[in-house]
């Protein structure tokens, strides 16, 4: 308890699985399968689109809503309505597990927004041309649309990802574990800014590196460059 | 020929509807002979990028009927469609290529979509990247590919499938004047060795005149004539061909005064140039000759000649810089 910081047992939690592994395996496991779920909708809402390749205005309004409702909420509000889901579905409503749920819930509406936006970057003429060349609105799709917003698509999901690394550390107030919780827990209610300020820079760098790697990924497969 | 390919009746496109419905075409009738390079021209908002789009359905027509190719399109299923789209071909102003695909995947595409192995699909591309005059750029990026090279890229994509028709919306419009020119004879040549009916939508005579063997003009959502390009640009009958064939409605020029007066002085060093004409094609506006003397000296050209500018600053600012751009000498002459 009053170990010193750079003790075995201090440095044990802020890098091991209550710390910085908690923290990554939320955020990775959480935007995996946020994505799962947002890819599509994003997808689904470009496509159902007024000019979209299958305009389904009333299917989109609703989507649309449903979208904007779930983003509405304030994330940790959403943890605690989540609390029956989250025992159905993990068994449990602390730790890390227990926290994919919600972060899930809460950015799978946030990426489907962000799909829409890097889709809607595809120039319609390319969408056009496709079509005259007898493409399907799957092969539109999956070998037009996808595939020419792969850069703008990463660097939606650089954001993504650092975003739900956010909500995962706010969530460490509500037992979630992982390096926000170290920091709230040693920093706010024993006072020892020492460790809060450690796990703050361990944050910052896990940021910096996703941020890092996503701009490499984007311009690596970007060949509108060069 | 004799024979038509396309053949579009009584056609009419109406945009949105009630009050604020748009009609961008109005009762059209067109018919393509197979194997003729057909022109379709008119002026920005005539409706011609509509009617070419109404050929392979990317526009629904309200009314009428599209038969290509002896199957009348608007009658067709989704699939049935697909199918009949991958027989005509088109290109565009923007060229409209994949940017995350080489020359050659773009160019596979097409045989993609159609589920062609993709052995046989890039043996293929590359044979047309060949015949359009690019093999040596087939792994480029079209982002790495100048305008002329993209319209080629996309030329050879809408060849791949082998259609019977190209339609051309407005192809050589992003294009500077010498690779307009490279295309448009790459069409002909196109169109005479494979044996391609080609539809070109253009708001350029140039376009029709050098590649076209008839052409209909488009204006107001109507077409107003059509023929064979000699007849028709020769004896254009209404006020809109007239317009498009000698387009001298822009504002004319304007000179007054004594302003704007310049001595152009010719040194015997410009004899093989016809400077003055040269300069009024080049700057699009014309020049008063207000006077000239000019005198054959064992084969070149000695003398003066005295020119008013026209009266906008932009314009004559332009001439005394190709003047320059030429060095031709010149001085201000304004108290003649």
């Amino acid at each position: 308890m009053n170990a010193p910081l750079f003790s075995a047992q201090i440095l044990g939690q802020l890098f091991g699985a209550e710390g910085l592994l908690a923290t990554l395996y939320m955020t990775l496991v959480s935007t995996l399968i946020a994505y799962v779920i947002g890819l599509p909708l994003g997808l689904l809402l470009v496509v159902t689109n007024a000019d979209g390749i299958r305009p389904a205005h009333t299917f989109n309004s609703i989507l649309g809503g449903i979208i904007n409702i779930f983003r509405s909420v304030p994330f940790l509000i959403m943890v605690v309505v989540l609390v029956p889901v989250t025992r159905f579905l993990a068994g449990r409503i602390i730790g890390p597990t227990a926290m994919i749920v919600s972060l899930v819930v809460a950015s799978a509406p946030y990426i489907a927004r962000m799909v829409e936006s890097s889709a809607k970057e595809v120039d319609r003429g390319v969408i056009e041309a496709s079509l005259s060349m007898g493409a399907s609105p799957w092969q539109v799709v999956f070998k037009v649309i996808v595939p020419e917003a792969v850069p703008s698509l990463i660097t939606g999901a650089t954001i993504v990802t650092t975003t739900i690394l956010s909500y995962s550390a706010m969530a460490g107030i509500l037992g979630a574990g992982g390096l926000g919780a170290i920091a709230i827990n040693y920093g706010y209610y024993r006072g020892r800014r020492d460790i809060m300020w450690f796990a703050l820079i361990l944050t910052i760098l896990v940021v910096q590196l996703i941020q890092e790697l996503g701009n490499v990924l984007a311009r690596r497969t970007d060949r509108r460059i060069r | 020929m004799g024979e038509p390919i396309i053949q579009i009746h009584d056609l009419t496109k109406t945009f949105g509807s009630g009050e604020g419905a748009v009609t961008a075409l109005e009762h059209i009738d067109l018919s393509v002979e197979r194997g003729e390079t057909f022109g379709i021209i008119g002026l920005s908002g005539a409706g011609k990028s509509t009617l070419v789009r109404c050929i392979n359905l990317l526009e629904r027509p309200t009314d009428g009927s599209v038969i290509v190719d002896g199957s009348d399109m608007t009658a067709l299923t989704e699939k049935e469609l697909r199918t009949a789209r991958r027989s005509i071909g088109m290109i565009f102003q923007g060229f409209n290529l994949l940017m995350q695909r080489t020359a050659l995947d773009n160019v596979c595409f097409p045989l993609e979509l159609e589920g062609t192995p993709k052995k046989e699909a890039r043996e293929k591309a590359l044979k047309l990247l060949g015949t359009v005059g690019l093999a040596d750029r087939a792994g480029a990026y079209p982002a790495q590919l100048s305008g002329g090279q993209k319209q080629r890229v996309a030329i050879a994509r809408a060849l791949s499938t082998d259609p019977k028709v190209l339609l051309c919306d407005e192809a050589t419009s992003a294009l500077d004047p010498t690779t307009t020119l490279s295309i448009l004879e790459l069409l002909k040549r196109l169109n005479a060795e494979l044996g391609v009916t080609v539809v070109v939508i253009t708001h350029e005579m140039k376009v029709v005149e050098r590649i076209c063997n008839r052409v209909a003009i488009i204006a107001d959502s109507h077409i107003v004539e059509s023929g064979p390009v000699g007849e028709v640009f020769c004896h254009p009958r209404t006020a809109a061909a007239k317009q498009l064939i000698s387009p001298r409605s822009g504002p004319r020029a304007e000179f007054g005064g004594k302003e704007r007066i310049y001595r152009i002085t010719f040194d015997g060093t410009t004899s093989d140039r016809p400077v003055v004409a040269d300069m009024v094609l080049a700057c699009g506006e014309p020049v008063n000759i207000w006077f000239a003397d000019t005198k054959d000296i064992d084969g070149k050209a000695y003398g003066h000649m005295l020119v008013q500018l026209p009266n906008d600053p932009i314009s004559a600012g332009r001439m005394l810089g190709y003047l320059d751009e030429h060095h031709i000498s010149y001085e201000e002459a304004n108290d003649r």
